[in-house]
């Protein structure tokens, strides 16, 4: 059977977390005090012997991102935490921050430390107004107790752009401008909040930090997946028994995930598709339900583990309809910048309705399949890029569900 | 220096150099649209995507660096498939009026329509029904045709600092608006008209007038006058195939009197008019203390400009009006008067590379004659349409002659077409003015040229003149905050609101970069060499205005007709 | 007319703090009326067409009057398997209106939003803010009960 393993969960419901004497009893701040008593080059040095990589969907290495930004000679450097979890069916940071806000904030001033910044800020989405609420009161705690040293936190509201998870777009977000995504390179590690060294880490990478530099690399590396150790948090939505939040290793296959923490599918039905990695990842059959859930795994599927979300779809679901309604969710979230992305989301949402309600062909498949490459390929950011993942998934992967709609 | 392979083609370029660049090198041609070459790179249409060897997704050129190695193919079948889809989605979401576009034959999104063989787009046609905004007497605003390129918005904002146009809503809602999504009357647009440089199809242009005209020169009871702008000359050509400066004047003469036009005068002559006034106006204020530094009163984006961000300063621009409007003021008076033709049939028209202009025409106070002083305003390129409508051969239209009272310039009158021409025009009058010797060497080349803002010291007989040159406004926004804050050490200051002067004005042939603005520029200069009279002092009819009419500078006369006030604009916002 | 200036103020000091101060000025007005821009924009000193630009960015943010109560339903693909569309019904026929528009009286708006991150219950909607999971057709009446 298998288990889950917290490390990012690990104070969960054990400590009060609007009170920082629970965590600094429970051993919190150490590994800051810790990481301040080795050279930043040390540290880094540390997460990335760890492994770990970015639990935001890029799946970048850490300790790598925070080299270069410790390489960039600068009067000022910035820790950014992207809190503005967005990905439909997805909260898993909002768990980590309502539980623990503290582990959120002791990896970023690891970081800090390793990079050589003062200022940090937490980009919290707009939909989660009491967290900010909880991350101030976290944040003022731990300055009341001097834990933070020099190193300044603030917290900054979003305000309903699921583009702001983009890094560059929540860059500009924080600068207080449209969450427009910039051009890359340069990557914000060399310049990024106001032209400045600037890593931007999710919730759930930073939460992951202070057990690492605590218990060291090598305890992390030989967690789960090889190549992607540790755990994962995952969000389990849609026709699964158990709707609910799990913590575990990489390594876990899909099957697992869905069968032993999800308990199967509701209403004795049988399994059809899965989504992971959000709204953005690609559905997945039932063949191919024992992929780890590992970056590289996911990827060579042709899905992503993304912020890893998991949505599961029963026997009866409407495949051409979920997919409709997800493409109409990027045509709203598309920020209109880049022109294959502003078109062409707007473009597969009508040609999906068109499917959907009976009035697609073949050339219009054909036409999907054509957009979705383009887009993959030409679009400025991470949502246009990843926007055709679930049209063209499903075309590939649960064809009968397009061709028995069409005309 | 690194090595790039594009193509197939070895190139040794800089290191900081874009795949566009390294390409440009390499005699390959990528595609553009939102790529300007005098503006901050912008990534946003990708239809300059590319292949890059090692990397998964494709390249935008215009933004990504080369490395050292780096092998990159411009024409794939993933890269056209992009370029074209890409294309096709844009064009689904125009109005694909072509044939009744202003920018029909001229337009960068129909020429990559054709180069890509767009024939039939798969994606459904679906436009956005919104209006035309006619709100201003020299800009139309078509958002229908928009494509989101964001030049426009990076001319107005970034390189004139006026801040007019802006981004609204998102996805495929977004559009460039003025704020709050007023029209641009009630925006801070000063009309300079550089947005129709930047815009690559017909989204922003030129409110035509020919129709007017026409109409004009059809009515019998009208008699037509025209005055041509100096940097007219320059650039027409452009319009109807010939190089650059290359089309002769008196051509340009009789191709005007063909078409119509009675009688063809020149706005040059009330430029060496205006330095006149405006140099005797420098003069009295430094010795009797007046005002300073003195502005520059030529260009009516500018005026408009001061007018809108400087309220606070108006009192610092020389009172002459613009050379169009004092030759409006005059036409109706001093010329019908020498002419006896009664002054409410003449029909004033100016030919102008400037959009402000037909505001500035339209401006209440412009009536000091008894009527409007300027009936109607056309830019360059409503000339060249005129041209081409009324089908005229250059190669065999017969020159003809300015008419006489207000068609004789000099040199000094030419080169106010371009940056730093007023300026220098004015110091070789004040310089003969106040020492009394003759200037042996008119040209002062500090003046000239690109550079965004240029000052010098000028000793006259030992009065020390500190002058400064700005040309575009964002240039003219640091000149002119040294003012505000007290620090400005300057006596007299030129601005002009379009970079280059003139010669780059919002009327003038499409520009797409300022390489084209420095031909012309460099043509202007060889006009004012080869001219015999480069003083203004010396235009024989400019001093037969004064003996016969005006009787000395800053007079009664004067004042009554070719000076102007200024009003605070009081825009809502800004 | 409400003095935005004095709202906006106490965000001058933040770096790029204009989504904060539009955060506050909703939080009283529940839209960003024209004068709030253009205040927001002298007290940031910015041009207008940037904050415009920012104003109309955001979902969260509004320009045009909303009513007293603001109802979102969440439309992602959980919600919409959960039955969100029923829920959209409900609340149209509950209060008369339909999704985009504002009760007579000014006390509802029914607006569409993206995920809500509250997918351990769906469907999912929120009043002013407060998510509601496992959201029916039968609890509508009793939820909304609570704001009327």
């Amino acid at each position: 059977m298998a288990e889950e393993l917290r490390i990012v969960l690990r104070h969960l419901g054990k400590i009060d977390p609007m009170n920082i004497d629970d965590y600094l009893k429970a051993g919190g701040y150490q590994a800051l005090k810790k990481a301040r008593g080795m050279s930043p080059m040390d540290v880094i040095e540390e997460v990335k012997k760890s492994g770990l990589r970015g639990r935001g969907g890029a799946g970048f290495s850490t300790g790598q991102k925070w080299l270069f930004a410790h390489r960039m000679e600068a009067d000022e450097k910035y820790v950014v935490c992207n809190a503005d979890e967005g990905e439909p069916g997805t909260y898993k940071d909002r768990v980590i921050m309502e539980n623990d806000p503290h582990s959120v904030l002791e990896g970023m001033a690891i970081c800090a430390h390793a990079i050589g910044a003062s200022k940090g800020y937490i980009y919290c989405r707009g939909e989660y107004p009491d967290l900010a609420k909880t991350l101030k009161n976290a944040v003022d705690q731990a300055k009341d107790k001097g834990v933070l040293g020099h190193f300044d936190i603030e917290v900054r509201l979003g305000a309903g752009a699921y583009v702001c998870g983009e890094e560059t777009a929540l860059i500009e977000s924080l600068e207080g401008q449209r969450g427009e995504p910039r051009y890359r390179p340069p990557y914000p590690p060399v310049s990024g909040l106001w032209q400045k060294p600037t890593i931007v880490n999710n919730v759930e990478t930073f939460a992951n930090i202070a057990p690492i530099i605590e218990k060291g690399s090598a305890w992390f590396a030989g967690i789960g997946a090889a190549k992607f150790p540790g755990t994962k948090v995952l969000t389990l939505t849609g026709d699964v028994k158990n709707r609910t939040f799990i913590e575990v290793p990489t390594d876990t296959t899909i099957r697992d995930v869905i069968f032993e923490f999800g308990q199967g599918i509701a209403g004795n039905k049988k399994f059809k598709a899965v989504q992971i990695g959000g709204t953005s990842g690609g559905f997945i059959p039932e063949t191919l339900l024992d992929t780890p859930i590992d970056f590289d795994s996911m990827r060579q599927t042709g899905a992503t583990l993304g912020s890893g979300a998991v949505f599961v779809l029963d026997q009866d679901r409407d495949i051409v309809d979920v997919v409709t309604r997800i493409t109409q969710f990027f045509e709203h979230e598309s920020c209109g910048k880049c022109a294959p992305c502003r078109e062409g989301t707007m473009r597969m949402r009508r040609i999906m309705e068109k499917i959907n309600t009976g009035h697609g062909n073949k050339k219009d498949i054909a036409l999907l399949e054509r957009l979705g490459r383009v887009m993959a390929g030409a679009c400025l950011c991470g949502l246009g890029q990843a926007a055709p993942t679930p049209v063209i998934t499903t075309i590939n992967n649960f064809s009968t569900d397009y061709e028995t709609r069409l005309v | 220096m690194v090595n790039v392979k594009i193509n197939g083609i070895q190139v040794a370029v800089p290191e900081n150099a874009t795949i566009l660049q390294a390409a440009e090198a390499a005699g390959v041609k990528i595609p553009t649209l939102c790529h300007h070459p005098d503006q901050a790179i912008k990534a946003n249409c990708r239809i300059c995507v590319c292949e890059v060897e090692g990397l998964a997704l494709l390249q935008a050129a215009c933004s990504t660096p080369v490395w050292d190695g780096m092998v990159v193919k411009t024409n794939s079948p993933a890269v056209l498939e992009a370029r074209k889809t890409i294309l096709e989605l844009i064009l689904a979401h125009h109005p694909q009026d072509c044939l009744n576009c202003i920018r029909n034959q001229n337009c960068e999104l129909q020429t990559l329509a054709e180069a890509y063989q767009i024939r039939e787009n798969p994606f459904e046609h679906i436009t956005r029904g919104l209006p035309r905004d006619t709100s201003t007497p020299s800009l139309v605003r078509d958002p229908e045709k928009c494509i989101l390129c964001r030049r426009c918005e990076y001319a107005c904002s970034e390189i004139q600092t006026v801040n007019a146009l802006g981004l609204e809503n998102r996805g495929h809602h977004a559009m460039v608006v003025p704020a709050l999504g007023k029209d641009l009357a009630e925006s801070p647009c000063i009309m300079c008209g550089q947005c129709i440089h930047a815009c690559p199809v017909g989204a922003i242009h030129e409110k035509e007038e020919i129709n007017e005209l026409l109409a004009a020169i059809a009515d019998p009871d009208k008699i037509v006058v025209t005055q041509m702008a100096p940097a007219v000359r320059l650039a027409i050509g452009e319009e109807v195939s010939l190089p650059t400066g290359a089309m002769d004047m008196h051509v340009l003469v009789g191709a005007l009197k063909q078409i119509g036009f009675d009688y063809v005068l020149h706005t040059n002559f009330t430029a060496d008019l205006t330095i006149m006034e405006e140099g005797h106006e420098l003069l009295k204020r430094v010795k009797e203390g007046g005002k300073l530094p003195m502005f520059t009163s030529c260009s009516p984006g500018w005026i408009n400009f001061c007018e809108t961000y400087y309220p606070d300063l108006l009192d610092n621009l020389s009172t002459c009006k613009s050379p169009q409007q004092m030759f409006g003021a005059l036409v109706k008076t001093y010329w019908a008067e020498k002419m006896q033709i009664d002054p409410a049939k003449i029909y004033s028209v100016s030919i102008m590379p400037c959009t402000a202009k037909k505001y500035e025409a339209n401006r209440p106070e412009m009536n000091s004659s008894g009527y409007q002083d300027v009936d109607l305003v056309l830019t360059t390129r409503e000339l060249g349409r005129l041209f081409r409508m009324t089908g005229l051969d250059f190669t065999k239209v017969q020159p003809g002659k300015f008419d006489s009272w207000m068609g004789a310039y000099t040199g000094a009158a030419v080169i106010f077409g371009a940056t730093g021409g007023v300026m220098e025009a004015a110091l070789r009058t004040v310089y003969e003015v106040v020492t009394g010797k003759t200037l042996e060497d008119v040209n002062f080349t500090f003046a000239r040229g690109m550079e965004g803002i240029k000052e010098a010291e000028i000793d006259l007989n030992g009065l020390k003149v500190k002058v400064a040159i700005a040309h575009g406004l964002g240039n003219a926004r640091k000149v002119m905050d040294q003012v505000r804050a007290g620090t400005s050490p300057y006596h007299f200051i030129e601005i002009m609101a379009c970079p280059g002067g003139c010669i780059g004005g919002g009327g003038q042939p499409i520009t797409k970069s300022n390489v084209k603005r420095e031909e012309r520029i460099k043509a202007i200069y060889s006009e004012d060499a080869g001219l015999p009279l480069r003083k203004s002092h010396d235009n024989p009819e400019v001093q037969q205005l004064y003996k016969e009419f005006l009787h000395e500078p800053l007079g009664h006369k004067s004042h009554e007709l070719l000076h102007t006030h200024y009003t605070p604009k009081n825009k809502k916002f800004l | 007319m409400m003095d935005y200036k004095e709202i906006i103020s106490p965000y001058a000091s933040l770096e790029g703090g204009i989504i904060e101060a539009f955060h506050a000025v909703q939080a009283k007005m529940n839209y960003l009326p024209e004068e709030a821009i253009i205040a927001t924009a002298e007290v940031f000193k910015i041009p207008v067409k940037e904050a415009y630009g920012v104003a109309t960015f955001y979902s969260y943010f509004s320009i045009t009057p909303r009513g007293k109560n603001i109802i979102r339903i969440c439309e992602s693909a959980p919600c919409h398997i959960a039955g969100a569309q029923e829920v959209v019904d409900a609340l149209e026929k509950e209060l008369g209106i339909k999704m985009g528009e504002t009760t007579p009286d000014g006390k509802f708006t029914l607006e569409f939003a993206q995920c809500v991150g509250q997918c351990q219950e769906t469907p999912v909607i929120t009043i002013n803010g407060k998510p509601y999971g496992g959201v029916s057709p039968e609890s509508i009446p009793q939820i909304l009960g609570e704001y009327k």
